[in-house]
């Protein structure tokens, strides 16, 4: 089997990688090195298809363990379980004939084998080939082009190109999450690899941030923050390393949300009175449009991912429930019965699934709401656990919780079943905004 | 209430008022060593006299009312009203204060309040948000109505992130549910 480069061949493939990588290397000035999650997975998981990982030939050249970055995500899915490879002699490479028969006998499902080599303009280039030892079947190869510095970056793309080829739907450890770190009365907006590793801070402040939101084109970041001593809505550039004002009327304003097409964001604004939904630009210009129209409290807009819908909290029936309208406005109907607190709603990015945070006997915990069947889930069983944000591939949620008194973060896999928690070292952890894919 | 409140203000303009004249007082001193000369003993007398001192007073003229945002005897400098759980609406123990700051508004008109709401930590930060706007909305209201003018005013929300108290239990997020007035240069 021939390498192909992902796409449709070396040339196309490497400015896009280019543009990936520069895209990450410039998002913000370094942050400390502390600042980093660690993950640990402490549910039991599903069946986990065992997988044996082959480490590189010549990746030591590297200077990063890619595969065992790679083994790392694989099992943070709860979908694997990496085995030990003994010393091989000879070491496989991608080219080397796979004896089906050894790797069975290695109790392994599936095989990774491939080698890193630097290229004369000093960049490495990892080939690699990925295999089901059951069916005795090569399931695809590929190669990237990678730099010193984003090694991790080229070992994320890998697992992803490994996981998608073994269960058919796109991995999300290329991806990067974006949340909001409190220590003492100092605030850090960060984004980091979806592993956590490679924090960066994107804003600091000795006032409140909150409700990050990544644009779905995954370049900007729009959040609120209490600099002005009131809650002002920014959009943050990230490889511009800019930020511009988008909501700042007069009173609050807060709870952005990207439009899909990336051009408008529902915002909540106070201006005309109470918290009602507004539409603005997405790059601040223009005026507002008003879509909302209660006397209640109208919040936590979220565009379903077709844009046909905007979901939101409101209190218009006594309680806080959610409740859905036509994204251009129009008659709300409700959408949570169950229970007198639903809030923060979430639609899947299919969109048959509704996650919102649900209040029971004091205790604040994620739901899903089925919208064809109208069943609920409640997916965790913490004390206060708010803000989830699916995974672009929808089979995560990442969400805030508080244990041992402070902020961390969690992802749930969304049948409840595999549970992730990511301790940090210091501060408070909170609002986890997971960012798009980005191709 | 008011009654404090406007003894308050006049003891204040008094003071200011004694102030003032305080000034060509002192200078008399001077003049009255002079007016002891012809009743002096043999010894010539030296003349003692000290150059008058060119003294201004900044705080002649009006009184500045904004001291009384800050002195701990008026109710003016009072800024916090606590609401009970799951409720907006301001309650009567606070109407005094509100009146207050509406007369200091309505009497200063170039003066400027931020009305920051708060809630308490459980549940959403932004539906929080949203709660304290509530707050802050209904603190405003009070003062438009008893005569402050909208453009005096703005009424915001920290939801819930700036607590007063840290602890997570109904002690401490009592004080949390909180409207804070803050006048312009005191946030």
């Amino acid at each position: 089997m021939a390498f192909f480069y992902e796409k449709l061949g070396g040339h196309t493939r490497l400015p896009k990688m280019t543009q990936l990588l520069l895209g990450l290397v410039l998002v913000a000035v370094t942050s400390h090195a502390a600042a980093q999650l660690s993950i640990e997975i402490t549910g039991p998981g599903v069946q986990r298809t065992p997988i044996a990982i082959v480490p590189f030939a010549g990746e030591n050249t590297v200077g990063t363990n890619l595969t065992g970055i790679v083994r790392a995500d694989l099992e943070r899915s709860g979908l694997f379980r990496g085995l030990e490879i003994p010393p091989l002699s000879p070491h496989p490479n991608e080219n080397s004939p796979v004896n089906y028969g050894e790797w069975r006998s290695r109790l392994a499902d599936a095989l990774v084998v491939g080698s890193v080599a630097q290229n004369p303009d000093g960049r490495f280039e990892a080939r690699f080939r990925v295999y089901d030892v059951v069916k005795q079947a090569p399931l695809g190869a590929v190669a990237y082009l990678f730099t010193k510095d984003n090694a991790r970056a080229a070992a994320h793309r890998i697992a992803d190109f490994v996981y998608e080829k073994l269960t058919g739907e796109k991995g999300v450890f290329s991806t990067q999450i974006a949340y909001v770190v409190k220590r003492g009365s100092n605030y850090e907006l960060q984004i980091a690899d979806a592993d956590g590793e490679r924090a960066q801070y994107l804003l600091r402040s000795n006032e409140p941030i909150i409700s990050p939101v990544w644009s779905p084109d995954g370049r900007r970041v729009a959040y609120v923050s209490f600099e002005a001593k009131k809650p002002v809505v920014y959009v943050h550039h990230l490889t511009e390393n800019k930020r511009q004002v988008v909501a700042s009327f007069k009173g609050s304003n807060s709870a952005p949300a990207w439009s899909p097409d990336g051009k408008t964001i529902a915002v909540v604004l106070s201006v005309e009175g109470g918290s009602q939904i507004f539409l603005i630009n997405a790059d601040g210009s223009g005026p507002r449009q008003r879509i909302s129209n209660s006397n209640s409290i109208d919040t936590e807009p979220r565009y379903s991912t077709d844009g046909k819908w905007l979901y939101f909290t409101s209190d218009r029936g006594g309680t806080p429930q959610i409740y859905r309208m036509p994204s251009t406005g129009g008659e709300p109907q409700r959408v949570t019965f169950k229970g007198s607190y639903n809030v923060t709603p979430r639609p899947s990015p299919d969109g048959r699934v509704l996650a919102y945070v649900t209040r029971d006997a004091g205790k604040f915990q994620v739901a899903l709401l089925d919208l064809s069947n109208q069943q609920v889930q409640v997916i965790t069983d913490s004390d206060r656990d708010e803000s989830p944000s699916f995974a672009p591939n929808g089979r995560m949620i990442l969400l805030a919780t508080v244990r041992g008194g402070r902020g961390v973060l969690s992802a749930v896999s969304s049948d409840g079943r595999i549970r992730q928690n990511l301790p940090y070292a210091g501060g408070d952890v909170r609002e986890p905004a997971w960012g798009p894919f980005i191709d | 209430m008011r009654a404090i409140l406007i003894t308050a203000l006049s003891a204040t303009t008094l003071l200011l008022a004694a102030g003032c004249q305080t000034t060509p007082e002192e200078q008399q001193p001077s003049a009255a060593v002079e007016d002891r000369k012809p009743g002096a003993a043999k010894p010539q007398a030296q003349p003692v006299e000290r150059p008058k001192i060119a003294a201004v007073d900044v705080t002649a003229g009006k009184p500045d009312p904004s001291r009384a945002l800050k002195d701990p005897n008026s109710i003016l400098s009072k800024r916090q009203i606590f609401f009970d759980y799951d409720k907006y609406d301001v309650k009567d123990e606070y109407r005094p204060l509100i009146e207050a700051h509406a007369k200091y508004l309505r009497e200063n008109p170039s003066a400027k309040m931020l009305i920051q709401g708060n809630a308490d930590e459980r549940g959403s930060r932004e539906y929080n948000v949203a709660l304290g706007q509530r707050r802050s909305d209904n603190v405003k209201r009070m003062l438009v109505l008893l005569g402050a003018r909208d453009a005096q005013l703005e009424s915001v929300s920290l939801g819930e992130e700036k607590p007063m108290c840290a602890e997570h239990n109904e002690q401490c997020w009592a004080k949390n549910r909180r409207g804070d007035m803050l006048y312009s240069g005191e946030y």
